[in-house]
């Protein structure tokens, strides 16, 4: 079994199902030269003459335009420009009926011909040395679009990157009557293949098939001739039969591929021009001949002489029929294209387009219009002559039924459109009338669906977007609420509770027991310190003993303190005497008081850190130092009492009691006397300092700490500092009751 | 100026529904020539009773449905009804029975569901199997050929007996089914039934004279009329080759099949193609457009399914023929047959890869 190439190589052709022999009728113009039309008094240029978008306008009303002049910009990639056939002025640019079969008007651009038919500056190509790139943009600049029907930008087309196997250059013109590729490959073979040419160095093809129908032998024969020095390029004739050359239908003929359902023919490897197309590329590349006019076969029985000309795009119809003898009848047809896909004309207003083959003008007896439509017999003929092998009969009951889905399930989409069935149809039923009619609904039904798509997202989305906001306002407020309370407990605004906290927590922390970690060295510390004690007592029983020896009195003031220490107003007095007379014990204390000064001094700096992170919040580290004030004047007091007496401790036992008793009675006064004795005790006063901003430091730390705790703290190293000053402070007591 | 406005295709052929049905109708001219000149001229007295009925019921009807009634007269729908019903009845029964037949069949078997294109079944064999049913002696009393005859019947005659039920010369229908011995004569296919019933074998069944060749004498001729109409009908394509070829061949291979199992019992496959209706179903029948399957592999099973039906009935059923019945039958199966026979698209993958 051969390969498919070899198969093709071979000149095999295959068929596809159904297809039509309606009469040809193209023997009125296939045996006339091509006769070019004198230019008209008027050019209407429709601004879109192809699939896709407009270019931007680049001329305006009033100004002169030179022959293949640039009308519209190839600004995007769908954009085919528009050119001036000849060169003139711009008239108007404004709606004119559009050669299409709604007949709906369409911004037009209306050229006054000068008769000049002044060029621009040409450059033509050598397509040989220059690149693709360029090639394309030459092809898009010069407005080429498909001129078999379509009209899809060629560019496009040309600038495929898929691989290519088979570039089909379709020449079949299988509509009756038309005629216009048969003539133009009659009288220019040559160019066509140099066109060819181009576009196969644009695809790099492994065989151009050309597909031209039997009813052509002269043009045939001449693209043979025309090819016979290029190798792979095959001239294939295919038996007459409608719709061969329909892209799908040609496809199957030639390779006997299928493009599959929803895919297009470079899926499989395969691309399709039109021979006009080629045409048309020729002469924009190699004589820089924008796409100006074209060949158009006017035919049908009301014209004297039915012949190919070759009209400027724009010539209106009119004009056409005039150059060909038309005699208008009652109830006269004018159908722009051919017979089976073309389109009746409302006016003759409407100009030619890059994608008019053929304008037709028959008679009622030629073709006779459509009679009145019949009950479907079911007898389908239509399904016979189907080219996409669909259910004509099937579909027309669905269409009538406006069922979507059933069409969609019989694949409507399927259809071509291209009248077969309708051709046959005993019934005369117009089925691709009903087809065209269910296509729109469905596509309406589909833009339908789309938009309350989109609307029921928008409004999800919408719904979706004020329900987040209200989350985040909820949040938000939470949020604020949450900072706000925090705020208010941070900065004490001062709330009883918080205060009266603090106050327990300083208590607590203050006859707080050692930690257990640290028992042992309060053990070993107090051992040490009672040692010292014991040495110093030792000590001053040595001293005593040798004052006593000296000064026998020395212990009677003392005596006598402890008596007048009854009344409390001279325990102060007393205390003060005491220290004095305790000066030379002064030494005793001073390194008494060292060894304390050894571990307050960094819980100092500790707390002063403290101090200065509650200082990020002045007011409560105001409020927190009026708080630590308040105590640490409380804590002198006691300290006082408590620190003063180590002075005397061993001596006068008697007295520190009395002082402790007494002081609470009228603690400013003893204040005032500690602050006395303080001022009498100067080489104590280093040491009381020392004793004082510790505390003091530390009653900061410790109300800032109380605060924290009831807001949750969350710094470890507070935390830290908190258990040191703890410490700190048990270790004093400790001390304190040493002492 | 303005212009006439159409949609394409402006192109046309010129062959018209009722340019199809005149062609069908014409087809069987050949038959009805036969029928006439072998089993004498009831047949046109027949037609024209049909005719004549069918287009009044059609008319009235149109009337009532406020439809015009000129146009869808024309498209011969009607008439091809009449004719097919008209060939298919004894030629000799009462005016009556064709007269109800053709009214049932146009009104309500045609009309009543929509008209034109929208029955469901075949109306002419609609109306035959109610005709069957309604009037089993009536539709049963088949006149042998004239050669068999043993009274000569002229056209005044057939006239005489449908109207009157006794020919000019005052004989009853079952006086002229006699032949010349005075043995009562029927259808080959029902002399067949009765002789096999009876317990003879069927050599010594189709050694009466009823037979000739491998057929019934004049049938053999009638079924190779409509043969040659039916194949004219398909060189014309008129017709789909395909429902004729699988009704011809899945009859003529089962009876084949079955006769070489029981040689004794069962008929041939010729003696089946030749006998009773089976070129006239299998040509101008079973090819109704309106009724059958419409698509290609479709009809070739619409075609088969009637074929079966036919074996089934004619050698196991209570009828001698069943035509009628077969393409009711294969009718109803028409939605689901298409519905599964639909042909695969271009470019679509097959349905079965589908699922």
């Amino acid at each position: 079994m051969p390969g498919l190439f070899q198969q093709i190589q071979a000149g095999k052709l295959w068929d596809f199902h159904g297809g039509i022999h309606p009469p040809g009728r193209k023997e009125q113009t296939n045996q006339k030269p091509i006769a070019v039309l004198p230019i008209p008094d008027r050019l209407y240029l429709p601004l879109r003459q192809h699939i896709g978008v407009a270019g931007q306008l680049l001329v305006k009303v009033g100004d002169r335009v030179l022959k293949g002049q640039q009308l519209t910009g190839a600004d995007n990639s769908m954009a085919v420009p528009v050119h001036a056939p000849t060169s003139g002025t711009v008239l108007s640019i404004t709606p004119h009926t559009s050669p299409h079969p709604s007949a709906l008007p369409e911004l037009t651009l209306v050229l006054e011909p000068d008769g000049l038919d002044e060029w621009r500056q040409r450059e033509p190509l050598n397509f040989l040395t220059c690149d693709n790139l360029t090639l394309l943009s030459r092809i898009q600049d010069s407005g080429i679009a498909g001129m078999g029907g379509a009209g899809f930008p060629t560019h496009i087309k040309a600038g495929l990157t898929q691989p290519v196997d088979y570039l089909i250059i379709n020449a079949v013109e299988c509509e009756p009557y038309i005629s216009a590729d048969d003539l133009l490959m009659q009288e220019a073979a040559t160019t066509i293949v140099k066109g060819i040419d181009i576009l196969c160095r644009l695809l790099n093809p492994k065989a151009v098939l050309i597909g031209i129908e039997d009813d052509k032998p002269i043009a045939a024969a001449a693209m043979m001739a025309a090819c016979s020095q290029r190798e792979h390029y095959y001239v294939r004739v295919v038996p007459t039969k409608y719709p061969s050359g329909g892209e799908k239908q040609l496809i199957q003929l030639l390779t006997n591929k299928e493009v599959p359902n929803g895919r297009r023919p470079a899926d499989i490897g395969i691309v399709m021009q039109n021979v006009g197309t080629a045409f048309a590329i020729a002469q924009a590349v190699l004589d820089d001949h924008p796409l100006l006019s074209r060949i158009v076969t006017v035919a049908g029985d009301t014209l004297n002489q039915p012949q190919n000309v070759l009209a400027l795009l724009g010539t209106p119809v009119s004009a056409l029929l005039d150059a060909c003898g038309f005699q208008s009848q009652p109830q006269q047809r004018v159908i722009m294209g051919g017979p089976m896909m073309g389109f009746t004309l409302p006016d003759l207003s409407v100009p030619v387009v890059k994608t008019t083959n053929c304008v037709l003008a028959p008679t009622a007896q030629e073709l006779p219009a459509a009679s009145t439509e019949m009950d479907c017999i079911r007898c389908s003929a239509c399904a016979d002559a189907c080219p996409a092998s669909l259910l004509p009969q099937q579909l027309l009951w669905y269409s009538k039924a406006k069922d979507s889905d059933k069409l969609n399930e019989y694949n409507l989409a399927d259809c071509i459109e291209c009248g077969a069935c309708a051709y046959v149809c005993p019934s005369e039923i117009p089925l691709v009338q009903y087809y065209r009619v269910a296509k729109a609904d469905i596509r309406e039904q589909q833009r339908e669906a789309l938009k309350a798509e989109q609307a029921k997202a928008r409004f999800e989305a919408r719904n979706a977007r004020l329900e987040q906001e209200k989350q985040e306002r909820q949040q938000r407020n939470q949020q604020l609420a949450a900072a706000r309370q925090q705020q208010q407990l941070a900065s004490g605004a001062n709330t009883a509770v918080a205060d009266a906290l603090a106050r327990i927590k300083a208590k607590q922390a203050q006859t707080a027991p050692a930690d257990e970690r640290n028992k042992e060295q309060i053990l070993a510390e107090r051992e040490l310190k009672k040692q010292q004690a014991r040495d110093y007592q030792q000590q001053k029983a040595q001293q005593q003993q040798a004052h006593q020896a000296t000064e026998p009195h020395s212990g009677q003031p003392e005596q006598t303190a402890a008596t007048v220490n009854t009344d409390s107003k001279a325990a102060a007095v007393a205390a003060a005497i005491a220290r004095a007379q305790a000066k030379k014990a002064a030494q005793a204390t001073e390194q008494h008081t060292t060894e304390q000064q050894v571990m307050p001094t960094p819980d100092t700096g500790k707390g002063n850190e403290a101090v200065v992170s509650a200082e990020a919040d002045p007011r409560k580290a105001a409020i927190a130092a009026a708080i630590a004030r308040a105590k640490a004047k409380q804590q002198t007091q006691t300290e006082n009492e408590t620190s003063a007496p180590p002075a005397a401790a061993g001596t006068v036992d008697k007295p520190t009691a009395e002082s402790n008793s007494a002081a609470p009675e009228d603690p400013r006064k003893a204040a005032v006397a500690a602050a006395l004795a303080r001022a009498k005790a100067k080489k104590q006063a280093s040491a009381e300092a020392t004793e004082q901003t510790a505390p003091l430091a530390t009653e900061a730390v410790i109300a800032d700490k109380v605060v924290a705790d009831a807001v949750v703290t969350e710094d470890p190293r507070k935390a830290a500092i908190a258990a040191a000053i703890a410490r700190a402070k048990a270790r004093k007591q400790a001390d304190s009751e040493n002492s | 100026m303005s212009f006439k406005i159409a949609s394409s295709p402006h192109q046309h052929n010129q062959r018209s529904t009722a340019h199809i049905m005149r062609l069908v109708a014409l087809a069987c001219l050949p038959g009805i020539a036969v029928q006439a000149v072998l089993f004498g001229y009831g047949v046109l007295i027949q037609l024209v009773l049909a005719i004549v009925t069918a287009w009044l019921s059609e008319a009235l009807i149109l009337k009532l449905r406020g439809k015009p009634v000129l146009s869808r007269l024309k498209d011969n729908s009607a008439l091809l009804t009449a004719v097919l019903l008209a060939i298919a009845i004894p030629p000799y029964a009462p005016w009556w029975i064709i007269v109800i037949g053709t009214a049932f069949a146009i009104i309500m078997v045609k009309q009543l569901y929509g008209g034109l294109g929208n029955n469901l079944f075949n109306p002419a064999m609609a109306a035959y199997v109610l005709l069957l049913v309604s009037f089993p002696l009536q539709m049963t009393q088949w006149l042998p050929p004239l050669s068999l005859q043993s009274v000569d019947l002229t056209p005044l005659d057939a006239v005489c007996s449908i109207f009157t039920h006794y020919s000019c010369s005052g004989f009853s229908l079952p006086q002229l089914q006699a032949n010349i011995d005075g043995i009562t004569m029927a259808t080959p296919l029902d002399t067949l039934r009765t002789d096999l019933s009876r317990g003879l074998t069927l050599d010594e069944s189709l050694s009466r004279p009823v037979f000739f060749a491998f057929a019934g004498t004049g049938w053999l001729w009638l079924n190779l009329a409509y043969l040659a109409g039916g194949l004219l009908l398909i060189q014309q394509k008129i017709i789909s080759w395909r429902i004729p070829l699988a009704v011809i061949a899945s009859l003529f291979v089962l009876s084949a099949i079955a006769t070489l199992a029981a040689p004794d019992t069962i008929a041939g496959p010729l003696f089946h193609l030749f006998s009773g209706g089976t070129m006239l179903a299998a040509f101008f029948i079973a090819t109704d457009p309106v009724s059958a399957s419409t698509t290609n592999k479709g009809r070739l099973v619409y075609g088969a399914l009637i074929g079966l039906l036919v074996f089934l009935i004619r050698n196991f059923g209570g009828y001698p023929d069943a035509y009628a019945f077969a393409v009711l039958l294969a009718n109803m199966a028409v939605p689901l047959i298409d519905y599964y026979t639909r042909p695969r698209t271009y470019g679509h993958r097959p349905r079965s890869e589908l699922k």
